[in-house]
C-alpha cells in the first residue's frame, strides 16, 4: 500500500517519490466524533502491529488533560505490555529486513515464531492479539489472570537465547554485512534537522529516548541503557533494534519484581469531560515518538485529535537516504526505516 | 576467519532442522493422526485398534485420517459471537449507547414484568450486525447488568452479508458459553472453560444477584 | 587404476546385449540406436519423476528448517503434492503477450529444460554404463551449460517487458561471468584424471577429488549454485525486487517448464559433482554402484537445500566481483597448482598417477588452501568486521549511558 517512484539510471537511483495515502481511513475525523473511551479503539489500528504503545500515548493525552491519576499497578501492567510490544514489532523488523534482503523467510519465520509466544501473552491479558484496546483513561482495563506470571516468566527465561540464535544467524554472517554495512547513511544531523525520531535517530548516535528525557509511567524506577549506533547505516538500525529487544526484558524482569498488588483502574465516569484545554501526551513506540495532541471543549467527545505518527515523519528523510544507491540496496533502505503505513496514513 | 559467520548461521538452521520442539504449526480445521493417537484417543492398545478397525488404521497409517483440531485459546479470548442472558437483560440500551460504530439496534416494548423495580423491557428487536463489529468489547463493559457477554467462537463465516446479523432469537437460543473476558465473576469459577461442556447459568453470569422480591418490599414498600 | 568390482544392480550391458544378439552383423548401429533409445527414455522420465518429487521435497525441507510444515494436505504427507502443481498448471491459460516474438517466446524454456536433458546423458550410472562413454564429456558439460544462458536471455527479450528484461540481462551476466571459473575447476580435474571422458574419471578415481582438489570443490560449487541462481546467487529471481525477472510473462505449461529445469538444475548439479568429485558409483561392499551414487548426489543436494534455506542473496555488483576478483584468482590458482604437482609426480614413463601421488596431492593442495584462507580472511574480514565504538553524539544526549 505504498508507492515509490523512483527515476533510475541503469541500476542507480535518481530520484524517489513516495506516494502513499491508500491506507487512509480518516482517524483523526473519526475521533471527533467518538468519545473519549470509544476512540481507543480506533487508535489500536494506528500502527497495527504496536497497538499497546499506541494505546498508551492517547490515554496519556487524556489524563493530561483530564488530570486522571493512575494507580500504580495499572503504570507497572501499562510498562510490561508496552515493553512486551516493542519486542513483538523490533522481531517483525528485523524478519522483514531479512525477508527483504532474500534470506527466503527463514529468519522471518523464526521471529514470527517468537512474536506467537508474546501474542499469546496478550490474549491473556486483553482477549486480544492485535487489537488490544486495553488502556483506558485512568489505568488499564482488567488485570493480568493468574496463569499470566508464570507464562511471562518462562518467555523472560526463553527470549535471550532465542535473540542469541537469532543474531548468531545474522550478525556476523558476511552476506549480511557486505549488504548492509555502510549502506544508507544518516547522519546525525540530518536527522535531527528532519525530526527523526526512535531506532532510526538513535542509530546515528544520537542518544535519545523518550522513556528517559521525559519519563511516564515508572520509566524512572527501572534501569536501562539505550543503545545506540555508530554510523547511521541500516546495520546499525538492525543492531540497535537487536539490543533495544534485550533492553525491552530487562525492564520487564524488572518490573516483575517490583509491581505493587492494588487498583487497576482509577474511577472516571463512563463518558469523560475534560475542562476545555489542550494536551499533548508522547510515548516511545517502537518505531520513533508517538504524540497524540488533544483539544477538547469540554464535551464528550475530542474537539480535535492530531496524530504525530513517528513512520511518516521518518520517511520524509527517504530521499536522502536513497539517492545514489543501487535498486538493490533501494529495498533493505526502505526495509530497515521500518514503516508501518497505518502509521503513515492514519 | 572469514566465513564464520555464514558457518554460525548453518548450525542455527540446523540447530532448527533436527529440535522437535521448534515446530510451531498448529493444524486446523483438522489435523492427520497416526494409528496409535487413534488408538490411545479410543483407549484400547494399538493393535486391538488395528484389529477391530482395519480399514481406518490402514487410512491412517498412509496418512489420510484426519480429526478435527482446536486452536488453544485462553477463556478470555474475545470471540466473535456474542453471549447474553435475557433474564438479566432489562433493554437499557446502554450497549448500543457506547459501541463505537453504532452497529447494535435496540427496539423495546414494555412488557409488564417486574414493574415495581423499573419495569424490565421486552426486547423486540436486538440486532448486532457481526459484518461490521470490529470485537472491541465495549457494549460488554458497558452492560450494567452483566446480560451481554462476548463469545470464544470465531466460525462465524456466512454467504450473505444480510446473515451477519445476529437477531435477538438467536441470541435467545444460543448456548451460553461466555468468554471470561471483563467477567472477573466468571473466570473464577471453578474449572470453568468456555469451549468445555458446562454451561454458565443466568444466575451465575452476574456479579451480584437480583435483589428477591421479598427484599424489595421490605426495604421499599414497608418503610 | 582399474576400479573396484562393483556389483551393478542393474545391467546396463543388458539391453545392448539384448539388441545386439537380436539384430545382423551390419545392423549393429540400429541395435545401439534402439538400445539407447530405451535407456534415455527411462533415464529422461526418472529425471522428471525425480524432479517432481524433489519439489515436495525441498517444500518440505524448508518447512522443517522454518519450524513450519510444507504441503501436507494432498496424499499422504502431502507426496501428492508435485499432481496437484502439475493440474493447476495446465489449467492455466497460456498467454503469449501482445508485440512478443512468438517463436522465440515458446523456444526460451524448451531450450532451457533440453539443456538438462543433454548433460545427464553423460553421469556415468555404473561400471558398465555404455551410454556416458562421449570422450569429450567434459567439454559438452560446460558447453551445454552455457546455453542455459542463452534461454534466460531469449525468455526476457521475447517477453517485451522491461522488467523481464532487466532480470535477463542481469542474469546473463551473472551467468557467462560464472563459467570462466567453473570451466577452469573442471579444467583441474580433466588434468588430475587425465582425460575429458566423465566415464574415465569416475574409473581414475581411487582417491575423491574432493578431497584431492578442495579448492576445485569450492570453486566448482560456488560456480555451480551462481549458474543455477540458487541462494546465495538467486538475483535473478528476486521476488522483492523485481516482479518475476524474466519469467514474468510466462504462464501456465510454458512456466511449468521454466520451473521444471530449475528444480531440475540442482539435481544435476549434485549429480555432476558426485561424479566429478565424489568419484560416482565407487564404493564399498554390497552395495551396488547406482546406491553409491544416489547417496552421494542426494548429500550434495541436501547441502545446496540447507544452504538455500540460510543465505540471504548478494548484490549484483557483489556477485560479478566474488566471480572475477574472487572465484577466478583462485580458479587459476588451482589449476596452476594442480598442474604443477601432476608434472613432478606422474610417472617418468607411463605418465600415470598413482593413489600415493593422488594422496600427496592432496596433502599439498590442503595446505595451499588454508593458506589461502587464511590470506584472504586476513585482507578481508578486519576491514568487514570493523566497526567505530558508538560514541554519543553531542547533539542532543540526554546524560544517559552509552551502550
Amino acid at each position: 500500500m505504498f508507492r515509490l517512484r523512483v527515476t533510475f539510471d541503469g541500476e542507480v537511483v535518481l530520484d524517489v517519490e513516495p506516494v502513499f495515502g491508500y491506507l487512509h481511513r480518516g482517524t483523526e475525523k473519526l475521533a471527533e466524533e467518538r468519545t473519549y473511551v470509544q476512540v481507543v479503539t480506533l487508535t489500536d489500528r494506528l500502527d497495527y502491529v504496536s497497538a499497546m504503545t499506541n494505546n498508551l500515548a492517547y490515554v496519556r493525552a487524556v489524563e493530561k488533560l483530564a488530570g486522571i491519576e493512575v494507580p500504580e499497578r495499572a503504570k507497572y501492567l501499562r510498562v510490561i505490555s508496552s515493553e512486551l510490544q516493542r519486542i513483538a514489532s523490533h522481531l517483525i523488523a528485523t524478519g522483514f529486513l531479512l525477508q527483504e534482503l532474500g534470506a527466503f523467510a527463514t529468519p522471518l519465520m523464526y521471529c514470527f515464531r517468537e512474536r506467537e509466544r508474546i501474542l499469546e501473552l496478550f490474549e491473556m491479558l486483553c482477549g486480544a492479539r492485535i487489537t488490544v484496546s486495553y488502556m483506558r483513561p485512568g489505568g488499564v482495563l482488567q488485570d493480568a489472570p493468574e496463569d499470566f506470571w508464570p507464562a511471562l516468566d518462562e518467555l523472560v527465561k526463553a527470549m535471550p537465547q532465542y535473540i542469541e540464535e537469532l543474531e548468531g544467524l545474522i550478525t556476523s554472517n558476511e552476506i549480511v554485512l557486505a549488504r548492509t554495512k555502510d549502506v544508507g547513511v544518516l547522519t546525525a544531523e540530518k536527522a535531527i534537522n528532519a525530526s527523526v525520531t526512535g531506532p532510526m535517530l538513535r542509530a546515528t548516535g544520537v542518544q535519545w529516548d523518550l522513556r528517559k528525557a521525559d519519563p511516564h509511567e515508572v520509566y524512572d524506577r527501572v534501569e536501562f541503557d539505550v543503545p545506540i549506533g555508530a554510523i547511521g547505516d541500516t546495520y546499525d538500525r538492525y543492531l540497535v533494534r537487536v539490543q533495544e529487544m534485550r533492553q525491552s526484558l530487562r525492564i520487564i524482569e524488572q518490573c516483575v519484581k517490583q509491581i505493587p498488588k492494588g487498583d487497576i483502574r482509577s474511577r472516571t465516569a463512563y463518558f469523560i469531560r475534560p475542562p476545555v484545554g489542550d494536551a499533548y501526551g508522547a510515548v516511545e513506540s517502537p518505531k520513533g515518538e508517538l504524540g497524540f495532541y488533544l483539544v477538547s471543549d469540554g464535551g464528550i467527545a475530542p474537539y480535535r485529535c492530531k496524530i504525530r505518527s513517528p513512520s511518516f515523519i521518518n520517511l520524509t528523510v527517504l530521499r536522502d537516504l536513497l539517492a545514489g544507491w543501487k535498486m538493490a540496496d533501494l529495498i533493505i533502505i526502505f526495509g530497515s526505516t521500518d514503516i508501518v503505513l497505518g502509521e503513515v496514513d492514519r | 576467519m572469514y566465513g564464520a559467520g555464514m558457518a554460525k548461521g548453518l548450525l542455527v538452521t540446523m540447530k532448527n532442522f533436527v529440535k522437535p520442539d521448534r515446530m510451531f504449526t498448529v493444524q486446523y480445521p483438522d489435523r492427520k493422526v497416526s494409528p496409535t493417537e487413534l488408538a490411545k484417543m479410543s483407549g484400547v492398545g494399538v493393535f486391538t485398534f488395528m484389529r477391530k478397525n482395519p480399514k481406518t488404521a490402514f487410512k491412517a497409517m498412509t496418512g489420510q485420517m484426519t480429526v478435527p483440531a482446536r486452536l488453544k485459546q485462553h477463556p478470555r479470548f474475545r470471540g466473535e459471537e456474542f453471549t447474553w442472558y435475557e433474564q438479566r437483560c432489562t433493554g437499557c440500551a446502554s450497549c448500543a449507547k457506547y459501541c463505537p460504530l453504532g452497529i447494535i439496534r435496540i427496539v423495546t416494548s414494555p412488557s409488564g414484568e417486574q414493574v415495581q423495580e423499573g419495569q424490565k423491557y421486552h426486547l423486540d428487536v436486538f440486532d448486532i450486525d457481526i459484518g461490521r463489529c470490529m470485537f472491541c468489547g465495549l457494549c460488554v463493559e458497558a452492560c450494567p447488568y452483566d446480560a451481554l457477554h462476548m463469545g470464544s467462537g470465531f466460525e462465524e463465516g456466512k454467504y450473505r452479508r444480510k446473515d451477519l446479523v445476529v437477531t435477538v432469537d438467536r441470541l435467545k437460543s444460543q448456548p451460553k458459553h461466555p468468554s471470561t473476558w471483563f467477567r472477573p465473576q466468571i473466570q473464577g469459577k471453578e474449572g470453568y472453560h468456555p469451549h468445555g461442556e458446562k454451561d454458565v447459568t443466568w444466575q451465575e453470569a452476574g456479579r451480584h444477584e437480583q435483589p428477591s422480591r421479598k427484599h424489595q418490599e421490605e426495604k421499599w414498600a414497608k418503610r | 587404476m582399474e576400479g573396484q568390482a562393483v556389483k551393478a544392480g542393474f545391467d546396463f550391458l543388458g539391453i545392448y546385449g539384448f539388441f545386439d544378439g537380436l539384430m545382423p552383423e551390419s545392423l549393429d548401429w540400429l541395435a545401439f540406436l534402439v538400445a539407447g533409445f530405451i535407456l534415455a527414455f527411462a533415464i529422461i522420465n526418472a529425471l522428471v519423476v525425480s524432479t517432481a518429487v524433489y519439489t515436495w521435497f525441498e517444500r518440505r525441507a524448508l518447512g522443517k528448517f522454518q519450524s513450519r510444515l510444507g504441503p501436507n494436505r494432498w496424499g499422504p504427507f502431502g507426496l501428492l503434492q508435485p499432481i496437484a502443481d502439475v493440474v493447476k498448471f495446465m489449467s492455466k491459460e497460456d498467454t503469449v503477450p501482445d508485440g512478443a516474438d512468438r517463436q522465440v517466446f515458446t523456444l526460451a524454456p524448451i531450450v532451457f529444460v533440453a539443456t538438462g536433458f543433454l548433460v545427464f546423458a553423460l553421469i556415468p550410472l555404473g561400471s558398465n554404463d555404455w551410454l556416458s562413454r562421449l570422450n569429450i564429456g567434459l567439454v559438452f558439460i560446460i558447453a551445454v551449460t552455457s546455453v542455459n544462458t542463452l534461454a534466460i536471455f531469449m525468455a526476457g527479450w521475447s517477453s517485451r517487458n522491461k522488467y523481464a528484461m532487466f532480470g535477463a540481462m542481469r542474469g546473463v551476466a551473472m551467468l557467462i561471468s560464472y563459467e570462466v571459473p567453473m570451466a577452469l575447476a573442471i579444467a583441474a580435474v580433466a588434468l588430475a584424471s587425465q582425460s575429458l571422458s566423465t566415464y574415465t574419471v569416475v574409473t581414475n578415481q581411487e582417491v575423491p577429488f574432493m578431497l584431492v582438489m578442495p579448492l576445485a570443490f569450492f570453486i566448482f560449487v560456488a560456480a555451480a549454485s551462481a549458474e543455477m541462481s540458487r541462494t546465495p546467487f538467486d538475483l535473478i529471481e528476486s521476488e522483492s525486487e523485481l516482479g518475476s525477472g524474466y519469467h514474468t510473462e510466462y504462464s501456465g505449461m510454458k512456466f511449468a517448464l521454466f520451473q521444471l529445469a530449475e528444480f531440475m538444475a540442482p539435481i544435476i548439479v549434485s549429480c555432476i559433482v558426485a561424479t566429478l568429485f565424489l568419484s560416482g558409483w565407487r564404493g564399498w561392499g554390497p552395495i551396488p554402484g547406482q546406491v553409491w551414487f544416489i547417496l552421494k548426489a542426494l548429500v550434495v543436494l541436501c547441502a545446496l537445500l540447507w544452504f538455500r534455506a540460510t543465505w540471504p542473496r548478494l548484490r549484483v555488483d557483489q556477485i560479478m566481483e566474488f566471480a572475477w576478483k574472487g572465484l577466478f584468482p583462485l580458479s587459476l590458482l588451482n589449476l596452476f597448482a594442480v598442474a604443477t604437482e601432476i608434472q613432478l609426480l606422474r610417472d617418468p614413463v607411463t605418465g600415470a598417477l598413482t593413489d600415493s601421488d593422488m594422496w600427496a596431492m592432496a596433502a599439498i593442495n590442503w595446505a595451499i588452501t588454508g593458506i589461502v584462507f587464511l590470506a584472504v580472511s586476513r585482507m578481508f574480514a578486519r576491514k568487514q568486521l570493523q566497526r567505530p565504538l558508538p560514541k554519543p553524539s553531542p547533539l542532543a544526549n540526554m546524560g544517559a549511558e552509552a551502550e
